[in-house]
């Protein structure tokens, strides 16, 4: 089974539909009797909600119903939630407002939703919510997080005075101060990790559907976690008891953490398709993923190092506002903490750290996890320090950096991090081979006699994945567990069904999950099946995100195995009429040394099932085992990616020259998808490094609100890729997998900027580094160079 | 065989007169999709992605954004690439329409669709369909010998979020390769 299984780069099973157009995408399916709804959504970003009328919109042909947040609110249906609980420094609990579904009373960003218009067709819905009257008191609006604290600011939730979420903090700050203050060798900056909007392919859609026979409701959805959604809808937001409510999250085309969320939308849907008896389908228009779908991002830091008189760092300490929106959203609260702060420490061995984070509350759409979700910032602050560090104490970046990393594992660092196994060295030294270091001054002279500037930067990252170990999570105050679990039913054909809590939108797990049970089952790869996303086939699951569906998911897959493996011993041993501690499994063959007779693997599924070797009582029949898997830490994928860069200083315009990637991700399941995955993450961080920034006025409106104005990556703005893998397995799941899916977009920002600077000379330039910017820029450099 | 249900006009949204040749304010088309000739009277509104999605039922082509950015959108129009967000169906009377689903013929997959299965030029797959079809119709512009430049910038009303563009671009170079040595060995 070596072709199909661990380490084999097997062509993907699920392609067969999407290459042919046959999908089934939310907006692909169609519901007998379906309506369509439409949402009013509020146009100012902060105002009272004085009277909606909604007269002439229920006139119009086709509509049948409008509802508010009276209307929500008078059902008992709940707030949405946010999922994690965080404490400021004084040991108080976050000050979170509450977050309708429908607007109760005041709308607190650009898109927020005010009432929903149900009719026949989806063009009658858009005719009649142009009819709906909303009048509204416009209130100053809060936007900018550098200020929104401030004294005098509009207050935007009245549970949050000026507009302060939380000012938590980690690490040892006596400790830090006295490093900083034993030495002169301070390296400081001030970061802005820009806004970014995920932008999915697919927009988010939802339909929800109510069977008064069964008294149950039906919702399919573009969810990554459709049991979470299912949870959350039924155990805090009230919609229905959990056994009265599916959730089917189809194929999901992209999510990137946008749809882990719970919003509005899909709540409204479900709860309207009760109201008015029949299903209720949405589907998102593009701007209107824009306005309401979480962004990403969104921090302001100011970030110092303290090294000693040799360049060994002593310690590092940040302070940073990071931008929730105007709700918390499901997550958003452990994004700029527990998912940022533990990786201050990056691969470097300080002993002391300090990180300072205020949640703030502005009239811009909730901010929660985009790829990466924290890690990206994290591994902003601490490459941009390193190399700015090592530029200011006139040492070789790639040098700065060996000197400080971690050479010894485990490695307890001090943010609550105790890293595995890494070889951070190795991996630049790989990285510094493939990527030509040796010939960069050459290429640079060249492209200096072409008038162009060529700069390499470095990003050494580190990530936490693998999310996550229960206990640990909770008590840094997860609402949730975070094991994942599966359920492997072989039928008595021999054939397999594999029920994982994952969900695949867009990650290959139809086929990566497959490999392990082909090598482990020793069945063909063709035999098997993959099943997802449906709450009434998977009984619970926690979804995909966090690069965890390798490390967690396939872990709960091979325990299940183990069990399936043991039991089909028994079964074997009872037709071979063997003492089952006998019986060894090895490549699908069933054999004993007390016996010259095999058996097959599908041989011992149909004894397991016609039960006639064994009696009841010795062992019961069927061949299904499951197992919930939860890890014993993080994992921690690191490696290095250099980005080596061209800037035409007359227009601004960048071009990456070369990329090299070289990751540490533990066992490789399928390289061709994870190198896959370490693709599509470079995109976005080029993308936030280059490309892409969210932008809201003065007044909160959302002036990036289509294509027109936010700048996508295209195949022309991208290079191709260099990546090569160095794996040191991962200790804590029997698989040794680390997870890969998110590492592209931690790394990239800071290797590009790093690039840009190395190129420009000078550190003066945020992201996105767009040819404006660059431009700007380059003037300066060559003032600078003029006056020298 | 009128494949599809009558359209509804509401008054509020229709300030003008309707046009003519149909009843309700609906237009009168005739369109050729994947081989199979569709007739009816339809809104004349209707965009063709609307045409092709709702009234054919054919899901494969996809509504990616409302800027005629994204080419999740993208079929064949007379043997040409266009963003079916951007076309009115009405427009189309008497065209031939290539989609996602017409490429594969006698169940054999068109060697675009092959090279991209091959290349792991997809992820979530939801580009995939207009990326597909720009891939053809780029090949079917410049050849079989494509290069990674006229690739990247022959994609630019194509995007994708998932897969960073690298493999897609190997995906496009050999489909375009097989599809030349396929013109080449049927001359």
């Amino acid at each position: 089974m070596a072709e199909t299984g661990i380490g084999a780069s097997v062509k993907r099973k699920e392609d067969q539909r999407f290459i042919t157009g046959k999908g089934q995408y939310t907006d692909d399916i169609n519901r007998p009797g379906q309506t369509w709804a439409v949402f009013v959504r509020s146009p100012h970003a902060h105002a009272t909600i004085k009277k909606i009328d909604a007269s002439a919109a229920l006139k119009s042909p086709g509509c049948l119903a409008v509802y508010t947040g009276e209307d929500i609110a008078k059902d008992k249906v709940g707030p949405l939630i946010c999922g994690w609980m965080i404490h400021s420094k004084d040991g108080s609990p976050m000050k979170a407002g509450v977050h309708p579904a429908l607007a109760q009373g005041k709308v607190r960003y650009v898109g927020d939703h005010v009432a929903v218009v149900i009719a026949e067709t989806l063009a009658q819905a858009k005719d009649a919510a142009e009819l709906v009257n909303v009048d509204y008191d416009v209130l100053p609006a809060a936007v900018d997080v550098a200020t929104a604290q401030n004294a005098g600011q509009p207050q935007i939730h009245a549970e949050a005075p000026n507009n302060t979420v939380y000012q938590w903090h980690l690490g040892d700050k006596a400790k830090v101060d006295a490093a900083f203050a034993s030495t002169k060798h301070v390296t400081k900056i001030e970061l802005t990790n820009n806004r970014l909007i995920p932008n999915a392919i697919e927009p988010r859609a939802a339909i929800g559907e109510y069977d008064s026979g069964q008294e149950s409701l039906t919702l399919h959805t573009t969810s990554q976690n459709p049991h979470v959604a299912r949870l959350v809808m039924a155990a805090f937001i009230g919609l229905a008891p959990e056994h009265k409510l599916r959730v089917i999250a189809p194929d999901v085309g992209g999510g990137f953490g946008s749809k882990i969320f719970i919003y509005a939308e899909e709540v409204v849907c479900l709860w309207a398709s009760r109201k008015v008896n029949r299903p209720v389908k949405w589907v998102a228009e593009r701007t209107e993923s824009f306005l309401a779908d979480a962004h990403g991002r969104d921090h302001a830091t100011v970030a110092e190092l303290a090294l000693d008189g040799d360049g060994k760092i002593l310690a590092l300490r940040a302070k940073t506002k990071a931008n929730l929106g105007g709700y918390l959203s499901t997550f958003a609260s452990s994004v700029p903490t527990y998912l940022y702060a533990p990786l201050l420490s990056g691969q470097y061995d300080i002993p002391a750290i300090y990180c300072e984070v205020d949640g703030v509350y502005t009239n811009t759409a909730p901010v929660d996890a985009y790829r990466g979700a924290g890690r990206p910032e994290a591994t902003f602050v601490v490459e941009r320090l390193v190399e700015v560090a090592a530029r200011q104490t006139g040492k070789d970046p790639a040098e700065f950096r060996r000197q400080n990393f971690i050479k010894s594992f485990p490695h307890a660092t001090p943010v609550i991090m105790t890293y595995d196994a890494g070889d951070y060295g190795a991996c630049l030294d790989k990285a510094l081979e493939l990527a030509d270091k040796k010939g960069f001054a050459t290429r640079k002279a060249l492209s200096a006699k072409g008038g162009k500037l060529r700069g390499l930067g470095y990003s050494a990252y580190i990530e936490a994945c693998g999310i996550a170990p229960s206990a640990a999570v909770g008590s840094l105050g997860a609402g949730v567990g975070l094991w994942e679990s599966a359920e492997v039913r072989v039928n008595p054909t021999g054939s397999v069904e594999v029920l994982t809590g994952s969900h695949s939108h867009g990650q290959g797990h139809e086929t990566t999950f497959a490999q392990l049970v082909s090598q482990r089952l020793g069945i063909p790869i063709e035999q098997i099946t993959v099943v997802h996303g449906d709450t009434d086939k998977v009984q619970f699951g926690m979804g995909t995100y966090g690069s965890r569906s390798g490390a967690v998911g396939m872990s709960a897959i091979y325990y299940a195995i183990d069990k399936v493996i043991t039991k089909a011993k028994k079964v074997a041993g009872f037709v071979l009429e063997v003492p089952h501690d006998t019986v060894d499994f090895k490549e699908g063959i069933f054999s004993s040394t007390a016996t010259n007779k095999t058996l097959t693997f599908p041989e011992v599924a149909l004894q397991a099932y016609i039960a006639h070797k064994f009696s009841g009582q010795q062992l019961e029949p069927g061949l299904k085992e499951g197992a919930f898997f939860d890890p014993t830490n993080f994992t921690f994928p690191s490696g290095v990616h250099i980005c080596e860069l061209e800037i035409d200083p007359e227009t601004g315009a960048t071009r990456i020259d070369r990329w090299t990637a070289v990751d540490d991700f533990g066992t490789l399941i399928n390289p061709m998808i994870v190198e896959g995955q370490v693709h599509g993450g470079i995109a976005q961080g080029v993308g936030q490094a280059l490309l892409e920034g969210c932008v809201y006025d003065k007044e909160g409106q959302l002036v990036t609100a289509s294509y027109m104005d936010y700048t996508m990556p295209r195949a022309g703005d991208l290079p191709s890729y260099n990546v090569a893998m160095l794996g040191t397995p991962c200790p804590s799941n029997p698989l040794g997998i680390k997870g890969c899916g998110e590492a592209g977009a931690i790394a990239a920002p800071a290797a590009v900027i790093n690039a840009i600077t190395d190129a420009l000379g000078h550190e003066d330039i945020a992201m996105p580094a767009t040819p404006r910017a660059v431009w700007k820029a380059a003037q300066k450099a060559q003032t600078k160079m003029a006056a020298e | 065989m009128s494949w599809f249900r009558k359209s509804e006009t509401s008054a509020a949204a229709t300030g003008a007169a309707p046009p003519a040749g149909g009843q309700n304010g609906s237009v009168h088309v005739s369109i050729t999709v994947n081989g199979k000739t569709a007739a009816g009277d339809i809104d004349p509104r209707t965009l063709l992605v609307q045409f092709i999605r709702e009234n054919l039922r054919l899901t494969g082509t996809h509504v990616g954004c409302d800027t005629s950015q994204c080419g999740a959108c993208v079929v064949h129009l007379d043997g040409q690439a266009v963003k079916s967000c951007t076309v009115l169906a009405a427009s189309c009377d008497g065209a031939q329409v290539t989609t996602i689903e017409g490429l594969a013929k006698d169940g054999q997959l068109h060697p675009m669709q092959e090279a991209f299965r091959q290349h792991h030029g997809l992820q979530c797959g939801f580009c995939t369909p207009g990326m597909i079809m720009a891939a053809v119709d780029l090949a079917n512009r410049k050849g079989g010998n494509l290069d990674e430049h006229t690739v990247r910038e022959g994609l630019e009303g194509n995007m994708c979020r998932c897969t960073g563009y690298h493999n897609i671009v190997a995906a496009v170079r050999a489909g375009a390769a097989a599809m030349g040595s396929m013109r080449q060995a049927a001359e």
